[in-house]
């Protein structure tokens, strides 16, 4: 309904009031020319009062309601992300609107009038109570209104906000897995190779293609099977073997019966990027990265292990940017019942582990 | 400039350090590369010991990196002998680093980038025969007309030194690139724990910091006496986060309070000491800041 509800993020309180103030101005003349009508409408029907009066009552009574349920919203809810008071707060709101907005909009039209309208209420009951069904009817309708415009500006704001932070979310995981740096040294690698051993050469381009597919690829599938994702691992750290020389020992281990078991696509490449990058690349004699799936009863472990600088002499750094992503993904896709660890790893190094459910 | 032209390659990707070294014999055959390491501590200590004619330094290598290895050569050049050879060209190699890449730009720094192409590096290898010809020259002048006692400047070594002082502000590490610490603005109080307990150090009782293996030690002078305290951020992410009119960097390692400096000295070997007010410890300038010292 007002604008800065539809925003999940924090608005600057003088944007916020500009929003209402805006907004307030725009329903007062709508409000305004709806009671218009509903006084065109009543004066036709079957009026003993003149336009003037007739019109004067409408506006005081539609003006008195539409005050105390738009102004009431900030009393009753202030802080509901639809900009109306959830559940029988809003149905209380509308009801107590159009009832004391009736009686104070009557004693306003009657100071006009200069006559008593209650006295003629207990006099004759009946036009009054269909004077009050009009009101209550119409009160409701234009409140309904507001409401279902409210939740839906509401709902097509946080759709938009989700598009756009999954977008962002999308080039950041693809600028971390396409890095310069990595790219432009293996291509430095592959032009050594060319003239030096052709055939070598010819492998690691290969590699690298499987790499860049797989990279470029991976956002539109949902899972691939394990053997899949180890075979995608393979490609970068043969990458990484040729880059690095004997600073690096790999071994990859993948039981043949976890082979079909469905992941989603590359899950551990940030994990292994991680070891690379924070524990051997940084490390004079570099070490080994052990990659390898287990699964007892009903969960499947991966664990990464290297035996790099590991965490000890910096902070932790829960908050990096490819421990989130993975952290992310898994909750998309399992919930609460997958979880991921960053261990020491004993004596050197550090170690990531990913638990997920499998079904036994 | 010895006779024969020599080198020292520090790359840590053995392919890539074999491929310059074969490049190189291809683009200046007179040129004798005298060792290839693979990280930058051992660079430091093969450039000191062999004292080659020019240096080719990978960037991001494991240990210290070829920034940081240049600037301790730096520092470390020729202090046990006085008039030594003069302190060697500089050429650093990269494969992607955007600020890297500009400060180099902007301090007219010799730098190639991987792939290294035959083209690029012929420039590269004119520019620095062209330096090596001119400093020559420049020593025969100045041995020809020698008749102060002042020992010769090292004019290299004094724009090399101009030149990493800029560029060791330039360039991130490759962590620090990524987190956006300098945003958050001066420090007030430093965290360090003590035990189980977290002791909330105020950054205006700090004397000094000094870098210490894993650790940075925190040294801190006030009315109720001295303490020392470790804390595990690394000073490279610390410094952003210090006043710099206040804390002033006088070493890799060390980052001191100005207004706590009492006395500046000079030793024989010309390296300077600062003498502090209210701890009793000495510091040493390392040769990249030594110009922060100056008599008005």
């Amino acid at each position: 309904m007002t604008d800065h509800f539809l925003s999940p993020l924090p608005v600057h309180p003088t944007s916020l009031h500009r929003l209402s103030w805006r907004n307030l101005l725009r329903h007062a003349l709508q409000n305004f020319a709806l009671n218009t009508l509903i006084a065109v409408v009543l004066w036709a029907g079957s009026s003993h009062h003149n336009f003037d009066v007739q019109w004067v009552y409408s506006q005081a009574i539609g003006m008195s309601i539409w005050l105390i349920i738009d102004g009431g919203r900030f009393v009753v809810d202030r802080n509901s992300p639809i900009g109306w008071p959830r559940g029988w707060r809003g149905l209380a709101l509308v009801a107590f609107g159009i009832v004391a907005g009736c009686v104070l909009g009557t004693l306003v039209g009657d100071v006009y009038a200069q006559q008593s309208s209650f006295e003629r209420i207990f006099a004759n009951g009946k036009s009054a109570a269909s004077v009050f069904l009009v009101t209550l009817a119409m009160g409701g309708i234009i409140s309904y209104h507001y409401y279902v415009a409210g939740k839906s500006a509401y709902f097509q704001a946080e759709h938009a906000a989700i598009q756009g932070h999954a977008a962002e979310a999308q080039l950041k995981l693809l600028q971390s897995q396409l890095e310069p740096h990595m790219l432009f040294n293996t291509l430095a690698n592959l032009r050594v190779l060319i003239n030096a051993d052709p055939v070598r050469a010819t492998q690691m381009l290969d590699r690298l293609i499987n790499y860049l597919r797989a990279t470029l690829s991976a956002s539109r599938a949902t899972t691939h099977s394990l053997s899949a994702e180890f075979d995608r691992l393979r490609d970068y750290l043969d990458l990484m073997a040729v880059r690095m020389g004997p600073r690096l020992h790999t071994s990859l281990e993948l039981p043949d019966e976890l082979r079909d078991l469905p992941v989603p696509p590359l899950l551990l490449q940030p994990l292994v990027e991680n070891s690379i990058k924070h524990g051997l690349e940084p490390s004079v004699t570099g070490g080994e990265i052990r990659v390898r799936a287990y699964r007892r009863a009903g969960t499947l472990t991966l664990e990464v292990i290297d035996t790099g600088v590991g965490l000890g002499d910096q902070p932790i750094q829960e908050t990096g940017f490819g421990l989130t992503q993975v952290r992310e993904r898994l909750a998309t896709a399992y919930g609460a019942q997958a979880a991921l660890e960053l261990l020491a790893n004993h004596p050197v190094g550090a170690m990531t582990r990913i638990t997920i459910p499998v079904q036994p | 400039m010895s006779p024969t032209p020599t080198a020292l390659i520090a790359e840590d990707e053995p392919l890539l350090a074999a491929a310059l070294q074969s490049e190189l014999a291809q683009a200046w055959p007179e040129l004798k590369v005298l060792a290839v390491v693979g990280d930058g501590a051992s660079a430091v200590t093969q450039a000191l010991a062999l004292k080659p004619d020019v240096l080719f330094f990978d960037i991001r290598m494991p240990g210290i990196s070829g920034l940081d290895a240049a600037a301790e050569l730096a520092d470390q050049w020729h202090s046990d002998t006085k008039s030594g050879p003069p302190f060697p060209a500089l050429v650093f190699v990269t494969a992607y680093d955007q600020y890297a890449v500009q400060a180099f730009e902007a301090q007219a720094m010799d730098y190639l980038l991987k792939p290294i192409q035959t083209a690029r590096l012929q420039k590269t290898v004119s520019k620095v025969q062209l330096a090596l010809a001119n400093r020559a020259q420049a020593a025969t002048k100045l041995v020809a007309c020698s008749g102060s006692d002042d020992p010769p400047t090292d004019a290299q070594l004094e724009t090399t030194l101009a030149q990493l002082r800029q560029l060791l502000v330039a360039v991130p590490g490759p962590k620090a690139g990524s987190s956006s610490a300098t945003a958050i603005g001066p420090l007030k109080v430093i965290q360090a724990s003590v035990g189980n307990a977290i002791r909330m150090v105020p950054v205006d009782d700090i004397t000094y910091f000094e870098a210490a293996d894993k650790y940075v030690r925190v040294l801190t002078a006030n009315q109720q006496g001295q303490h020392e305290y470790l804390i595990r951020t690394p000073l490279k992410e610390l410094l952003p986060q210090l006043d710099a009119q206040i804390f002033w960097q006088v070493h890799r390692g060390t980052v001191v309070r100005a207004c706590t400096i009492d006395a500046v000295s000079r030793d024989e070997m010309g390296k300077l000491w600062l003498q502090l007010r209210g701890r009793p410890e000495k510091l040493s300038v390392s040769r990249l800041y030594a110009h922060l010292f100056k008599a008005m």
